[in-house]
């Protein structure tokens, strides 16, 4: 049995929740988008699982990452294509698509995967890049600095999409149709093209988080994701719909499973407890949900379809 | 219909062509709403017919192996009837909810906590009659899933939480539970050394009784329609049910009227997850090992049935005892996924990527729905009654989840 409060083992924790939460921000901040434009994908948890398969199955066959981050990226814009046909012309219920979107995902690539793969074959994912200097600064560097692509990319997302959102004319139209759909239309703001655009960057953000998923885990097995997309849309109510505010609580949610691993492995908590352990993320999910709801607005136009006719 | 027709075709000569058409439209409207639920399947099915040529498999000898090993004799019709009664059951609690307008995304935790309940109240009075264990252990269950459901009731009603989080969550850690309480407290102390997730053999009072023929089906056959039943019977014959639709059709209107919406949307999760609660005690004490067992995770144990309920549900429509046959449908794609798997060597993972498909065909086709039945209707009434709307009964779409704003009442 090990101990946990040591400055190694804290850092090696915190590096690694730093890692695990890249798919959570991935993800969730492609759903923020998304909302921001008032469309809800429930299928997050589904687009996640295929951009998890399509990057390990090219990287497994091609045997380069790179290969398997492009087929996640081109998966994720079919995935897009289709949810915004349902969603922007046929106007289907957003909360129940998603679920199809769900358990297409989890079939298909289990399907796909005993079908090709058969039994698990590790890949070889991307390597860490150590970022020149920084990465030598003990302790920080470790923390910080020692990472694959995906993690810095994701991280350097935040600044960007809050960028993106609040200071671009195409980050007003997402807002403004987001909170009052009618009005933008009036002013001339294409309504379903603003949503078309926010559907297919989510949809591939969520495939990308998949793809950064597969990629350090290095391994595909039948529902892979187990749960992190449906809490990386959490985690937007969480985040009040911003991007630093989804941030967080994809670092919170990365460093409790981080955490929950590390005692896990320390021998701290066997077997059993260790199941009791893993609900702290959805029992935590839940306590926050209680407590912000109230107190932050979802966008105006949130899950509402936008028919002219109407 | 045919007067109607009459008094507006005498006055409308001019119009005759176009009337015509318009009912002929009039008299398919009963078949609409069937018409675009079955095509949807049948566009989901023809795509699973693409995927499976694409893994090198012929589709017809696919499609006859499934039908044969879901429908083709006794002990398949058997096979398919076990498989469909906690679909039945998670989509009676399905309409209940998404007819209050709530979307409940948790029949998969509240299938869990319904087992744990009644598997709980078996280890507790194992000595119990058996004509008295059997209900005991299905209340339990009902119990058990009911809570697990309300608990996202109250924090939607009470703190704003979105049902459609909550629920998910809950499926996360009723999960995680059930995987701890298989481990720990209520592991099978028999099994020693070997680490298989399941209790002991429970208490054979608590059996659900075959049912006579030679078959394997069981009690909970009859149990799940009888619920479907009384779940109709709610819905439409009472007026706990009137005041659920008409929460789910309006909240704000029915706040005004009066009615206590934070207490409906409260019963209606509570309802739903008791439904889903009772599959999980039918799945514990229907089962051939009589045991609470959790083959790699919890999906092993609820077999998606809390999705693929919700799958069920949409698909009858939101009716109760349109549930019955959507059930048997899916339940026959299930145990016909097998044979499948068996025949073709084509993994049944199929089937869960075929029913994701039919939820995005049927949701994706409601509106369409909609808008042909009403096209239909015009025909029928014209301009005597003005456009009506089609009665909510026969209007099944899941209601826009129902808002609670800051200032509603108690």
């Amino acid at each position: 049995m090990g101990d946990f409060f040591t400055v190694s083992v804290l850092v090696a924790t915190l590096a690694s929740g730093i890692r695990l939460a890249t798919p959570f921000l991935l993800a969730g901040l492609g759903e923020t988008i998304g909302q921001r434009s008032g469309v809800l994908n429930l299928g997050v948890e589904g687009v996640m699982l295929l951009g998890a398969f399509s990057a390990y199955y090219i990287t497994l066959e091609t045997g380069s990452a790179v290969y398997g981050i492009l087929g996640a990226i081109v998966v994720g814009l079919l995935i897009g294509l289709a949810y915004a046909f349902i969603t922007l012309i046929m106007q289907a219920q957003q909360g129940i698509s998603g679920i199809g979107i769900y358990l297409f995902g989890l079939g298909f690539t289990d399907l796909l995967f005993q079908k090709n793969v058969g039994t698990p074959k590790p890949i070889r994912g991307l390597g860490e890049v150590n970022i020149p200097l920084l990465s030598d600064i003990p302790k920080v560097g470790e923390i910080f600095f020692q990472h694959s692509l995906p993690v810095y990319f994701a991280f350097a997302l935040v600044p960007l999409v809050w960028f993106m959102i609040n200071k671009t004319t195409f980050g007003l139209n997402i807002r403004a149709v987001g909170e009052t759909p009618e009005a933008a239309d009036t002013l001339g703001v294409s309504v379903n093209r603003t949503r078309l655009a926010t559907i297919l960057i989510g949809s591939t953000m969520a495939s990308l988080a998949g793809a950064a998923l597969a990629l350090e885990v290095g391994i595909f097995q039948q529902n892979l994701t187990s749960g992190q997309g449906f809490i990386a849309i959490a985690l937007v109510y969480f985040g009040a719909w911003r991007s630093y505010g989804v941030m967080l609580g994809a670092l919170l949610f990365g460093i409790v499973q981080a955490t929950v691993l590390q005692l896990k492995t320390l021998g701290i908590v066997e077997g059993a407890n260790s199941s009791l352990l893993a609900m702290a993320p959805a029992v935590l999910t839940i306590v926050v949900l209680a407590i912000v709801s109230r107190r932050v607005a979802a966008p105006g136009a949130l899950t509402r379809p936008f028919d002219r006719a109407a | 219909m045919n007067t109607k027709h009459d008094e507006r075709a005498s006055g409308l000569a001019q119009d005759e062509q176009k009337f015509r058409g318009r009912s002929a439209a009039a008299l398919l409207a009963p078949f609409v709403g069937l018409a675009v639920p079955v095509g949807a399947v049948l566009v989901a099915l023809s795509l699973g017919a693409v995927m499976l040529l694409t893994l090198g498999a012929n589709p017809i000898t696919g499609y006859a192996a499934l039908i044969d090993g879901a429908f083709g004799g006794w002990d398949e019709l058997a096979d398919t009837s076990i498989k469909a009664m906690p679909l039945l059951l998670v989509g009676v609690g399905i309409c209940i909810a998404f007819r209050a307008g709530v979307i409940n995304i948790g029949g998969e935790g509240q299938i869990i906590a319904g087992a744990i309940a009644s598997t709980v109240v078996a280890l507790v009075l194992p000595d119990v009659s058996r004509i008295l264990l059997v209900p005991l252990v299905l209340v339990g269950g009902a119990i058990g899933g009911g809570l697990w459901g309300a608990i996202p009731g109250v924090l939607k009603a009470y703190a704003g939480v979105n049902e459609i989080l909550s629920t998910i969550m809950m499926n996360l850690v009723a999960a995680q539970f059930l995987s701890f309480l298989l481990q720990d407290l209520l592991t099978d102390k028999a099994s020693g050394a070997i680490k298989i997730q399941q209790t002991e053999r429970l208490s054979a009072n608590a059996d659900l009784p075959l049912l006579p023929g030679d078959t394997r089906l069981h009690l909970g056959v009859m149990i799940a329609i009888l619920i479907a039943v009384l779940g109709h019977i709610l819905l439409f014959r009472s007026a706990l049910g009137v005041r659920l639709r008409a929460v789910g059709h309006n909240a704000d209107a029915s706040r005004y009227a009066g009615m206590p919406v934070k207490k409906s949307i409260v019963q209606a999760l509570a309802f739903s997850g008791a439904c889903a609660g009772v599959a999980g005690a039918v799945l514990v004490f229907g089962s051939e090992s009589h045991r609470l067992i959790a083959e790699g995770g919890a999906s092993g144990f609820t077999q998606s049935a809390g999705f693929n309920g919700i799958v069920a549900a949409l698909f009858g429509g939101l009716s109760p005892l349109a549930v019955v046959p959507a059930s048997f449908f899916f339940g026959g794609m299930l145990t016909g996924g097998i044979s499948l798997q068996q025949e073709l060597q084509v993994p049944a993972a199929l089937i869960v990527a075929l029913n994701g498909i039919v939820v995005l065909f049927v949701v994706g086709s409601l509106k369409l729905q909609t808008r042909l039945r009403s096209w239909a209707q015009g025909a029928g009434s014209g301009s005597l009654r003005g456009s009506e709307s089609p009665p909510s009964d026969h209007a099944p779409q899941p209601a826009d989840s129902v808002a609670i704003s800051e200032d509603s009442d108690g």
